[in-house]
């Protein structure tokens, strides 16, 4: 398949079962509340090594939050709903709570429940209340700026971590420049984030290593610079390789945001020296989720 | 369907339990088998349709119609259906409610949502004391649900209340939420002598400060406080002057007490 001028490879991105969860965060205006959101989402790039994979999903206009203020939508996955539960905890604590005039509600309706002002309340020392309106219960924290509002339960659903793409490109700065543009599309649509900085990533990953305490390691076969030595997937005109990793609430949204991202990428095409579009899988044995490049884009 | 009419035939003299008249009590039953209900009216047991006239066969939606003011237990405990009280209610209206609604269009006696759980109360004129408050004996009042009184309240509103609404677009009287454990009574009115006292928990929402406060009630300061935006947004449509609050209006001075008891309770004096 050639759109564009971009081949599209024969092969599927394998994506995971993750349990994942929408929160809102709301402040005085919009500029807090996003510090408090950019706070929640940080470091939470891979579950390898942050516990969970982050992100902001879109801005929340008055009108949509649940307390009239301007708000952001995050999503945040992990691998179980134990490790969810921690991350919640810890994240909403340490960034949400701390943050100037925030507060934080549940985004999903449904699901299975995960503490949230149920634990947090008790930094209260025993002057903390709780409200039960509209059938939710919110605990109301006293803090230096007044009162820290918090949902006392969200829900958590199973979800789909690790829908990718790797966008291959002649030289750094087009494969760069493509990405950014699928990003822009992407970041248009609901119940999905890219979780890697900017939403791009460009240390893609194998499973194992030569280095027994590591599980994972570079994929040589799309780095450039092994082209000649190692067994190398890159013909000799690509520069540069780039992925971008897909988080999403449900199957069917993963796989939009895969095909409207690359869709934005042949855009751009052979023109702007995009030569290939291909995906990360690891033979089809350990995700549950396989997204066929060819399918999503026929 | 039409609704299933209860119509008295003249006024009772003594107080008449028609707690069992509600549309969880009757559901299924045939008119027949309702019409040969007991009902204790002072000495003499009476049976339903000696003491009602009765028409229509929906059991979900009752409505009483007569001078009312001798039945009490109006619609208690029932799970859900509809109430309809065409006149003024005795005591105890909805004891113990779990769901669904009970409407008043009159006013109603002491200790109306006495132990009510949930479901809605909408008294359109004035209700007694102790609404939403504890029987005696009882450690508890209302534990839930919401009580909309269109008139005034008499004392002890709130009484013990644990939890749910209380909304009074009139006046309350003396000891507005009087020992109460949480929950939220909200009065556009004025407040009778020393509101809260021996408040454990709870919010009182008030349109001015009471003329005579306890000194339990320590001033806090004018704040926001977040939750409000949600409470006025949660009302918004219901008939009086609450649905009508502007949401975002949440600043509000707060006064803590009863320290007298734990003083985890709060008066919020709205601006």
């Amino acid at each position: 398949m050639i759109i564009n001028g971009v081949t599209i490879d024969d092969t599927f991105a394998e994506a995971f079962g993750m349990r994942g969860i929408r929160l809102l965060i709301t402040a005085c205006n919009e500029t807090w509340a996003m510090h408090s959101a950019v706070a929640l989402t940080g470091f939470a790039t891979s579950v390898i090594a942050c516990g969970a994979e982050a992100g902001i999903e879109r801005m929340l206009s008055p009108d949509e939050t649940p307390d009239g203020r301007p708000g952001v939508s995050v999503l945040l996955f992990a691998v179980s709903s134990k490790e969810l539960i921690k991350q919640i905890e810890r994240r909403v604590g340490q960034c949400v709570l701390t943050s100037p005039t925030s507060a934080i509600f549940a985004g999903l309706d449904e699901g299975d429940p995960v503490p949230m002002g149920k634990t947090l309340r008790y930094f209260g020392d025993g002057f903390q209340t709780s409200k039960q309106i509209a059938g939710k219960r919110y605990w109301r924290i006293p803090v230096m700026d007044g009162e820290f509002l918090v949902q006392d339960t969200a829900r958590m659903v199973k979800a789909v971590g690790g829908g990718n793409f790797l966008v291959l490109a002649d030289t750094q700065m087009q494969a760069l420049e493509a990405c950014e543009a699928a990003i822009v599309d992407m970041r248009k649509l609901r119940e999905i984030v890219m979780p890697f900085p900017g939403g791009v990533v460009r240390s893609g990953s194998k499973v194992g290593s030569k280095y027994k305490a590591l599980s994972a390691s570079t994929n040589d076969a799309f780095c450039p610079t092994l082209r000649g030595a190692t067994k190398s997937e890159l013909d000799e005109r690509i520069g540069a390789v780039l992925e971008i990793v897909i988080d999403g609430l449900t199957d069917a949204s993963v796989r939009l945001a895969m095909e409207t991202g690359m869709r934005a990428v042949c855009r751009i095409g052979a023109a702007g020296g995009i030569r290939r579009i291909s995906a990360g899988n690891y033979g089809g044995k350990l995700g549950q989720f396989h997204y066929h490049l060819r399918e999503i884009l026929s | 369907m039409s609704a299933l009419l209860f119509t008295l035939r003249s006024a009772p003299a003594q107080r008449v339990d028609v707690g069992m008249l509600n549309p969880s009590a009757l559901a299924g039953q045939p008119l027949a088998d309702i019409a040969a209900i007991s009902l204790h009216v002072g000495k003499r047991v009476l049976r339903v349709d000696e003491l009602f006239e009765l028409s229509g066969d929906d059991t979900a939606d009752l409505v009483f119609r007569g001078d009312c003011s001798k039945l009490e237990r109006i619609g208690a405990g029932m799970k859900a259906g509809r109430v309809t009280v065409e006149g003024d209610a005795g005591a105890y209206v909805g004891q113990g409610l779990l769901g669904g609604t009970i409407s008043v269009t009159g006013n109603a006696g002491a200790f109306c949502a006495t132990g009510m759980k949930g479901g809605r109360i909408e008294i359109a004129g004035d209700v007694g004391e102790s609404a939403g408050g504890a029987i005696p004996g009882e450690m508890k009042g209302m534990a839930g649900g919401l009580l909309l009184v269109g008139g005034n309240a008499g004392d002890r509103l709130g009484d013990r209340m644990r939890r749910g609404q209380i909304l009074v677009s009139g006046n309350a009287g003396d000891y507005c939420g009087t020992r109460m454990i949480a929950g939220t009574i909200a009065v556009a009115g004025s407040l009778g002598a020393y509101p809260g006292y021996g408040m454990k928990r709870g919010t009182l929402i008030v349109d001015a400060v009471p003329a005579r406060m306890l000194p339990g009630f320590v001033d806090c300061g004018a704040h926001r406080l977040g939750f409000l935006s949600l409470l006025y947004a949660s009302w918004k449509g219901l008939p009086g002057v609450f649905g009508r609050l502007d949401a975002s209006a949440c600043t509000v001075r707060r006064y803590m007490g009863d320290m007298g008891v734990t003083g985890r309770g709060e008066l919020l004096v709205r601006g």
